[in-house]
């Protein structure tokens, strides 16, 4: 009954080394978003930094917010927009600090700017031109409608005809 | 020899294809029906040689036949069977194996059903449908060909993607692609109607069971993908205006449109040239859809094929089918006669209402997901545009679509009573009020929008209730004569009422799960609990699992309610040593159509272990409404009248020839 291979003593440690091992080979892909250890202990500031982060792009990653993204320059930058929050940054100061840094890629609703006034007016433009030619076209289909719909004077003098009783 | 096999099936189906591309149109035009009815017999072919093709290469995963490359890349021995097969379609090769799969399917079902087509219209639709079919081929033999081998087959594969082993999307790419080529037969008899110059009821009558099958099957493939993002990615999100995700939207937006001008076509014989040029849009989006994701010019979260060098061909094959057919529609599009006339207020106009928005909408989101790509390619500026731009533009557009959505079925053909239509919406009205009252007490004033929109949802299921009221004389008739009139109510109008439900639900899920769901995100040693929205997790330890072809690390939390337990939840990390990577499979328990989500993150040597905690009420009735949606679209598609197909003129001619059997 001897077996030392596999003695009840290890077994916790040679455990621990697989969960060890787990968490290195897990860590760069699996690790959450927003680490516990950054959560600030104002949850108002927590908040406002939380929806920040929302509005920032993850510069590494493809179309991840900072929010969302498990990248290490994801993490740095919560940390920075916390940090410019807890020194009394504003919302738009802090957006204002990014965008000086890292350019307007940074923010995932891109600033009405002269490059991007396509990107903001082309839904209202098409929607507006939409609405005015289906007024354009229902205003024209009334008046051939009316047009068609109106009597002639030969079909008025019909119609009496036709309505006067007794004749 | 398997997979030569599946190689020269598909050469042979190239070469079908060839001929069906243009033997049906030169018997068109010289009114040959023996080379029109070639067309039937090459469609049905065709399918039978791609299903072989397909089948080979299932045959291949199946076996493991690393000696091919692309078994070898993406499958492993060790892998479950379901994911042998889907790895089938798990790449960019496999996934076009399986769009010209489907597409020679659906060309079969024409060539097959279609008897009652007249027959140039079969022949052109068939011959267009072959063009795409060709150069779909062309693309798989010329530069993703499934079947290549390798000199030296080795031991073992490379693993499918460990993100796309899940259930949800073995069965998520067959679902959207059956919706992005149903639309192609509407395409098809879009471009057989320009080449013919002539276009009518019977028409709209034949594409609109195809949109309405294509568009049920994108609606669960879109909610799929959104259930398999909320459950895989781990921070609980389901829908992250992706542009992988948006190629899949755009067409299901322009889809919708289709199907609602196909109605007006049907039924009023208007907006022929709309609805023409919304078929072309429609299914032009689902090839940029499908190239998109699979070209690698969009590489994004969840986008797993990623070649450029293959892009040259897929612009080829965009520019000549898009640009060919806008082309085409420009040209012939004024020659085809405009039908009935109708008032602004009238079920017609509240259609093209419905079309002017969800157009819009599709354009928001088009434009959205290609400007910063063409602006980088154009001045070399960089900008990102992600989910806060899309909320704020296409939002809008949604709920105001939504607002008017309930009178447009309470409206009449050709001149609507406005007003009335209002009072009969009444009800409906003070429901999405009372609604918002409920809404806004119970919440306190936390947001203004979610109560806004509690109503705009409750209003909109109301409203489509009320038409089903009034038909059927719920409240004011005998349960008897209820019934009966149920039973009578054409089923379209059914569809329409549940689809419109379920829209609505899918609304109030959205604004549940983003504006009333709590969160932590904390640190937990074993034994410890914590508490959210009056539930209490309590974290048992951590185990190790292994699994056919990983490892896995698994917490284990019991879940109580006021002291009770009311489940136990089992959140995992798989570590795939084949690819070296890892996911994340959250664990989920749902409450009613709320559910609670915990995700696991970093694990210390001590035991501890960082947890996400989601509480997300009303979630599930997002999915739900899709669901809801497309069981809407399945009684649409039951209707009596749609499929009867095109009324025959056969009986006139008929009853004339027994009344005259003198002659």
């Amino acid at each position: 009954m001897n077996r030392p291979m596999n003695p009840p003593i290890n077994r916790p440690m040679r455990r621990l080394a697989i969960v060890a091992l787990l968490a290195a080979l897990l860590s760069p892909s699996a690790a959450l978003a927003v680490q516990p250890d950054e959560i600030l202990k104002d949850p108002a500031l927590e908040t406002r930094a939380r929806n920040l982060s929302q509005e920032l792009r993850c510069m590494v990653c493809q179309n991840q917010s900072i929010d969302d993204s498990e990248a290490s320059l994801a993490r740095d930058l919560r940390l920075l927009v916390r940090e410019r929050l807890t020194q009394g940054d504003s919302d738009s100061e802090v957006l204002k600090f990014l965008v000086d840094r890292y350019g307007a890629f940074v923010l995932l609703k891109p600033p009405l700017e002269l490059n991007t006034l396509l990107l903001w007016s082309v839904a209202p433009v098409v929607l507006l031109c939409g609405i005015g030619a289906l007024v354009v076209m229902a205003r024209r289909r009334k008046t051939v409608s009316v047009a068609e719909a109106a009597l002639s004077g030969d079909e008025q003098r019909r119609l009496a005809g036709m309505t006067k009783p007794g004749e | 020899m398997i997979p030569e096999l599946g190689h020269y099936a598909l050469v042979l189906a190239l070469a079908l294809g060839l001929i069906q591309s243009i033997v049906p149109i030169v018997g068109a035009a010289t009114r040959d029906a023996g080379l029109m009815r070639l067309a039937s017999s090459t469609a049905v072919m065709q399918f039978l040689f791609v299903a072989l093709s397909f089948a080979a290469l299932t045959v291949c995963y199946v076996t493991s036949d690393f000696s091919v490359l692309n078994v070898f890349e993406n499958s492993h021995s060790m892998m479950p069977l379901i994911y042998k097969m889907s790895s089938v379609w798990g790449n960019h090769e496999g996934s076009m194996l399986l769009w010209v799969l489907i597409l020679a399917l659906f060309g079969a079902l024409v060539a097959l059903f279609g008897a009652n087509l007249p027959a140039t219209l079969k022949a052109h639709v068939l011959a267009v449908q072959s063009w795409i079919a060709c150069a779909f081929y062309l693309f798989i033999l010329l530069t993703s060909n499934p079947f290549a081998r390798q000199a030296q087959a080795p031991f073992e594969g490379r693993d499918l993607n460990p993100i796309l082993q899940d259930p949800g999307l073995a069965i998520h790419p067959p679902l959207l692609y059956i919706g992005y080529v149903g639309f192609s037969i509407a395409f098809s008899f879009a471009i057989a109607a320009l080449l013919e110059g002539r276009i009518d009821a019977a028409w709209a009558r034949w594409v609109r069971p195809w949109t309405l099958m294509a568009w049920m099957f994108l609606t669960l493939g879109i909610a799929m993908g959104s259930y398999w993002a909320y459950y895989t990615l781990g921070w609980g999100g389901f829908w992250f205006w992706d542009p992988v995700e948006n190629a899949s939207f755009m067409p299901w937006l322009t889809g919708t449109a289709l199907l609602h001008s196909a109605v007006v076509m049907e039924k009023r014989n208007s907006l022929k040239i709309w609805t023409i040029l919304l078929a072309i849009l429609t299914f032009s989006l689902s090839l940029i859809g499908t190239f998109l994701v699979r070209s690698g010019v969009l590489t994004s979260v969840h986008s797993f094929a990623s070649d450029p060098t293959r892009g040259v061909f897929i612009l080829i094959i965009l520019v000549l089918f898009i640009g060919g057919s806008l082309a085409l529609f420009a040209w012939r599009g004024p020659m085809l006669k405009q039908g009935g006339l109708f008032a602004p207020i009238s079920r017609e106009g509240a259609l093209v209402f419905n079309n002017l928005f969800l157009t819009t909408a599709c354009l928001t989101v088009f434009v959205g997901t290609l400007y910063p790509l063409a602006l980088e390619g154009l001045t070399g500026a960089k900008i990102s545009v992600g989910a806060p731009f899309f909320n704020m533009t296409f939002g809008p557009l949604f709920v105001a679509l939504m607002c008017v959505m309930p009178f447009g079925p309470l409206l009449a053909w050709k001149r609507g009573d406005l007003y009335g239509v209002a009072q009969r919406l009444m009800a409906a009205f003070g429901i999405g009020l009372v609604a918002i009252a409920a809404t806004f007490a119970i919440e306190g004033g936390q947001s203004v929008l979610a109560p806004f929109g509690v109503g705009v949802a409750f209003f909109v299921m109301a409203g489509a209730l009320v038409d089903l009221v009034e038909r059927t004389a719920l409240f004011r008739a005998p349960l008897a004569t209820v019934r009966t009139r149920a039973i009578g109510l054409p089923r379209s109008v059914w569809g329409t009422a549940v689809a419109h439900f379920g829209i609505a639900v899918t609304l109030l899920g959205i604004i549940g799960a983003a504006t009333w769901g709590t969160e932590r995100i904390l640190t937990l040693k074993p034994t410890q609990t914590v508490t959210l929205s009056g539930y209490e997790f309590t974290f048992d330890g951590l185990t190790q699992q292994a699994g056919p072809n990983y490892q896995a690390q698994v917490g284990k939390f019991t879940v109580r309610r006021g002291g009770a337990v009311i489940g136990v939840m089992e959140p995992s990390k798989r570590a795939f040593a084949a690819r070296s990577m890892t996911t994340n499979e959250a664990a989920l328990l749902t409450r009613g159509s709320g559910q609670l989500y915990l995700s696991l993150g970093d694990s210390e040597p001590s035991g501890a272990i960082a947890i996400r905690l989601y509480y997300k009420p009303l979630v599930m009735l997002i999915w739900l409404g899709a669901v809801i949606m497309m069981l809407g679209g399945g009684l649409s598609l039951s209707d009596r009248r749609l499929r009867v197909g095109a009324p025959k003129p056969a009986t006139k001619s008929a009853a004339k020839t027994t009344l005259q059997p003198a002659e």
